[in-house]
């Protein structure tokens, strides 16, 4: 059996809140304990509505935040995020915000240089063969690297953040969001990028978004997490096809889809719990059309379906 | 740099300070090589010599030394003393605040308790203190006004490193492995740099001014040195009697103190990014209306109709055509969708309804907006106010940034119903309980008395959906209202406008960019492309055959659920800036079906049955040999 690119066990984060100086404050989960294996090679899909702790998993993936609990493992050797010289050239992150993800104040080529110099301590002539060579990979001009970051469209912004992470050459990419502020016709352009540079460097892909379509086009599996747990796994074209736990069910319902009418009273209307006070068991039962006693005080935990797919329902469609 | 000149100087007073503070500084430069008496030379028996004398043209001192050349050593050293403090200050402010900012947490924490304990005792006091402990003397009065003056830099600075530390392009920074000191000197240091220059140049005025107080009282500048706060201070004892001496220095102080703090104003002004764009005006409660003449009304007027509409914006020397003769109709209880990418025109098409384009820049420079016939763009303001809210509402995309954080959800929904009927309180209160039901929410009289913040988004929306429903208007004109809501959340609003629709009668005109949304919601679909209908029709109709090349490429874009992964289509390019449309076709360039000849002249709007397309070679049908 291969080593997967990327294994997480155990990994969870607790944020405290209301502490002060002398005080302290009491703790919210933003992710349940999470188990995830990325295999080399596979786009994971993580989709989730906000607050579902799908940043927060993505930030700790890439050691910007330190989980509370469990280990990270890439190509089966631990992560550590303490020398960055390391982490940085294994895992990557492409940001939300393309424009906000850069220095308004450097030039482009500043910001491009300095990964290369930290990171490989490359000389100058190296610095600038390398950074053509990936300018021309995300089919960036050369003439923008001595622009600023105001001078580009969202479009453009976000190549240059993919450009970025590539320059660190690393196994595995997690991208947060990454066209969710690009217009349409854009956003399609950069997917297809994308697609393309995953085959010409055999690079691993995490995709977190909350667009369900998007998230379904580039994706091989896909996992759904609600309130910081993951609900349900599987291959992208069953997941939302064959929906195992009420929750996807009720987001690929909700997904607008031309000549689908509207419901007349939307079902499972209601919220997220308060993550103050989270609910003793299943945290979609008060929104979930089937729940039952059991639902209500103890969390089913992610099951086998007897397939390729998990889910954590007690009484899975 | 002259652009930022030219700023500084378009307001006239810092320009004057400007140059005030170059002339003085020049002068006190020169000091040294001018042919001065020498300033600590006494010379009792001409002591107080009225100024305008021969040889000493602002008189003499109680000692006799030279006034003119006191005053200009002591200026030179005000000066220094105060530039030097300036910059001690706010080089140890600068420092605690980012590393506070940066780091924050615990580091925070102790570092601004710290400050704050600093801030805790007044000003004056804890600088004689400093003074006291370490001896009188310009070094150490220099040394307490700096210090005094750190928390004002700290505190400061801290805000905004602690803004930009949150920031994405830090986490890029860190990895890309720069470690902290590198991303501190780096990436944050040159975004405060703006700030901390033009705290230093408007505190310089206030350092000079404390400087001068420590040395008036005999704490800093010991005789016979000669800067401003001594010479007032020694010049006391003879106001009565020789009030030149003491006038001389004070009204130096106040050209001083006056200049620099004009030049900062000047600077700050100058620096703040929104004076930059041109928008220093504020915005005028009716859009600018410049047309040279208006459509003749329809023969069939609709509810409302948009007629050749033309929305400008003059920015400098560049004018965007952001609306390009639009012409709409909707009809009373239909909901028309106006579909397009960012910067295609759809929100100003919508805010130019009421006139609501903020101008400047913005300006209507032609066609007419009729609602049921009435030409609303003719209206006196007071007419147009009265229809906004009552006939036309709004509800835009982020509820967060358009209800107001600092008033309860119940007392923002009476504003909206007072502003157009008088009723009592208790009249109010149950109407709005009335609309928070309508639009569901649950427990309506409790939410009455909460704040934005407390309510989820969907929620939010929801209240303002019922705000723009306090009046009973006729047309809702709804900019992207779900775009910022999670789709569980979305269908539901989206659900709620249709039930609206079909209860109340209402029209809407619906704002997006999402095909799904457009489908499910409306009966007509209009698009637009660089300022400019490009197709409408029939929703069904357009998305089962879309006739113009942008729509069904548009279309093809968006992935849609269930089709399994899979390579998207893309449309290669950009969208024309508006400030630089080509002539013919906007969409011919990134247009696979385009010929020479679409880029030439100007296309209509070509009107088929219940469909309009600006376009050649549609897609549909084979219209192909046109050209």
């Amino acid at each position: 059996m291969t080593t997967p690119a990327l294994e997480v066990r155990n990994l969870s984060k607790s944020f405290p809140v209301g502490r002060g100086l002398f005080r302290a404050g009491r703790l919210v989960r933003a992710l349940m304990p999470t188990d995830l294996v990325v295999m080399p090679g596979e786009t994971l899909g993580i989709v989730g509505e906000s607050g579902c702790g799908k940043t927060t998993l993505a930030r700790m993936l890439v050691g910007l935040l330190a989980p509370t609990t469990g280990t990270l493992e890439i190509g089966g050797k631990p992560l550590d995020t303490s020398d960055r010289r390391v982490s940085s050239q294994q895992i990557q992150y492409v940001f939300q915000d393309p424009i906000s993800s850069l220095n308004p104040r450097k030039t482009i080529r500043q910001t491009m240089e300095t990964p290369l110099r930290v990171l490989f301590g490359m000389d100058a002539a190296a610095r600038a063969a390398r950074i053509a060579e990936v300018f021309d990979a995300v089919s960036l001009r050369p003439e923008f690297l001595d622009r600023y970051p105001h001078e580009f469209s969202g479009g453009q912004a976000q190549r240059i953040g993919i450009a970025r992470a590539l320059l660190a050459k690393p196994d595995i990419i997690v991208l947060d969001e990454p066209v969710s502020a690009l217009d349409v016709s854009v956003q399609a352009q950069v997917l297809n990028l994308l697609a393309a540079l995953k085959e010409e460097f055999g690079l691993t892909y995490l995709f977190i978004s909350h667009d369900l379509a998007v998230v379904e086009a580039v994706s091989d599996r896909i996992a759904v997490l609600y309130f910081g747990s993951v609900v349900e796994v599987g291959p992208a074209a069953a997941v939302f096809a064959r929906p195992h736990h009420p929750y996807t069910r009720l987001l690929a319902d909700s997904a607008p889809v031309v000549g689908r009418p509207l419901a007349r009273r939307a079902d499972g209307a209601g919220e997220l719990p308060d993550p103050l006070d989270p609910p003793a068991g299943c945290a979609f039962a008060r929104r979930c059309p089937k729940a039952r006693e059991r639902c209500r005080s103890d969390a089913p935990p992610l099951a086998t379906m007897g397939d390729d797919r998990l889910a954590a329902c007690h009484f899975p469609d | 740099m002259p652009v930022f000149l030219k700023l500084v100087f378009r307001n006239r007073l810092a320009g004057a300070g400007a140059i005030i503070i170059a002339a003085l500084v020049l002068t006190c430069l020169l000091v040294p090589v001018l042919p001065l008496a020498d300033p600590d030379q006494t010379d009792t028996a001409h002591r107080f010599i009225r100024p305008f004398s021969e040889g000493r043209l602002l008189g003499t001192d109680h000692l006799g030394r030279d006034l003119l050349s006191r005053l200009l050593w002591g200026t030179r050293l005000s000066l220094a003393v105060g530039a030097v403090a300036a910059l001690l200050a706010a080089t140890f402010g600068t420092l605690i605040g980012v590393t506070a900012g940066y780091f924050g947490g615990r580091v925070d924490a102790v570092l601004m308790r710290g400050v704050d304990m600093l801030m805790a005792f007044p000003y004056i006091l804890l600088a004689l203190a400093i003074v006291a402990a370490l001896g009188p003397g310009l070094l150490n009065a220099l040394i307490a006004v700096a210090a005094v003056n750190v928390p004002f830099f700290a505190r400061n600075i801290r805000g905004i490193s602690a803004g930009l530390a949150a920031r994405e392009f830090i986490d890029a920074a860190r990895l890309a492995g720069e470690g902290h000191l590198r991303i501190i000197l780096t990436e944050l240091l040159p975004n405060v740099l703006p700030t901390i220059i033009v705290a230093v140049s408007t505190t310089i005025g206030w350092m000079v001014l404390e400087t001068a107080g420590l040395s008036f009282l005999g704490l800093g500048s010991q005789p016979p040195q000669a800067d401003l706060g001594s010479m007032l201070g020694e010049a006391r004892p003879a106001l009565i009697t020789a009030p030149h001496t003491l006038v001389v220095p004070g009204l130096a102080i106040f050209v001083i103190v006056m200049s620099i703090n004009l030049l900062g104003d000047g600077l700050r002004d100058a620096l703040d990014p929104r004076l930059r764009s041109g928008a220093l005006a504020r915005p005028s409660p009716v859009t600018l209306i410049e047309r040279a003449e208006v459509p003749a009304a329809r023969a069939a007027p609709g509810f409302l109709d948009l007629d050749a509409l033309d929305t400008r914006f003059r920015v400098g020397r560049r004018l965007y055509k952001a609306v390009n003769g639009v012409s709409l109709s909707i009809a009373r209880g239909e909901c028309l969708g106006l579909i397009g990418e960012s910067g295609s025109g759809k929100s100003v098409t919508a805010l130019s309804i009421m006139g609501l384009v903020a101008s400047p820049p913005g300006v209507i420079t032609g066609g007419a907006v009729r609602l049921e016939g009435e030409d609303v763009l003719a209206l006196p303001y007071a007419a147009l106010r009265s229809l906004r809210g009552r006939r036309v509402a709004y509800v835009f995309q982020d509820p967060l940034s358009t209800l107001h954080p600092l008033y309860r959800v119940g007392d923002q929904l009476t504003e909206a119903m007072r502003v157009h009927d008088r009723i009592t309180d208790q009249e109010a209160r149950a109407r709005a309980i009335e609309l928070l039901d309508t639009v569901q929410i649950p427990n309506p009289a409790e939410r009455l008395s909460a704040y934005p913040h407390e309510l989820s988004g969907g929620m939010r929306q929801r209240v303002g959906i019922a705000m723009a429903l306090a009046n009973d208007p006729d047309l809702i004109i709804a900019d992207e209202p779900t775009t910022a809501l999670d789709v569980t959340v979305q269908a539901q609003i989206l659900a709620l406008l249709d039930q609206l629709r079909r209860d109340r009668g209402l029209s809407i005109l619906f704002i997006t960019h999402d095909f799904g949304v457009v489908g499910q919601l409306c009966d007509r679909v209009a698009v637009m492309y660089a300022g400019r209908i490009v197709e409408e029709g029939p929703t069904a109709a357009v998305l089962a055959a879309p006739a113009h090349p942008y729509t069904r490429r548009l279309i093809d874009c968006v992935p849609e659920l269930g089709g399994g992964k899979r390579a998207l289509t893309a449309i290669p390019g950009l969208p024309p800036a508006v400030d630089s449309l080509p002539e013919g076709c906007a969409f011919a360039a990134r247009c696979d079906r385009a010929r020479d000849v679409c880029r030439t002249g100007t296309l209509d709007l070509a009107q088929t049955g219940g469909r309009a397309v600006r376009c050649l070679f549609p897609e549909t049908t084979a219209t192909e040999d046109r050209a």
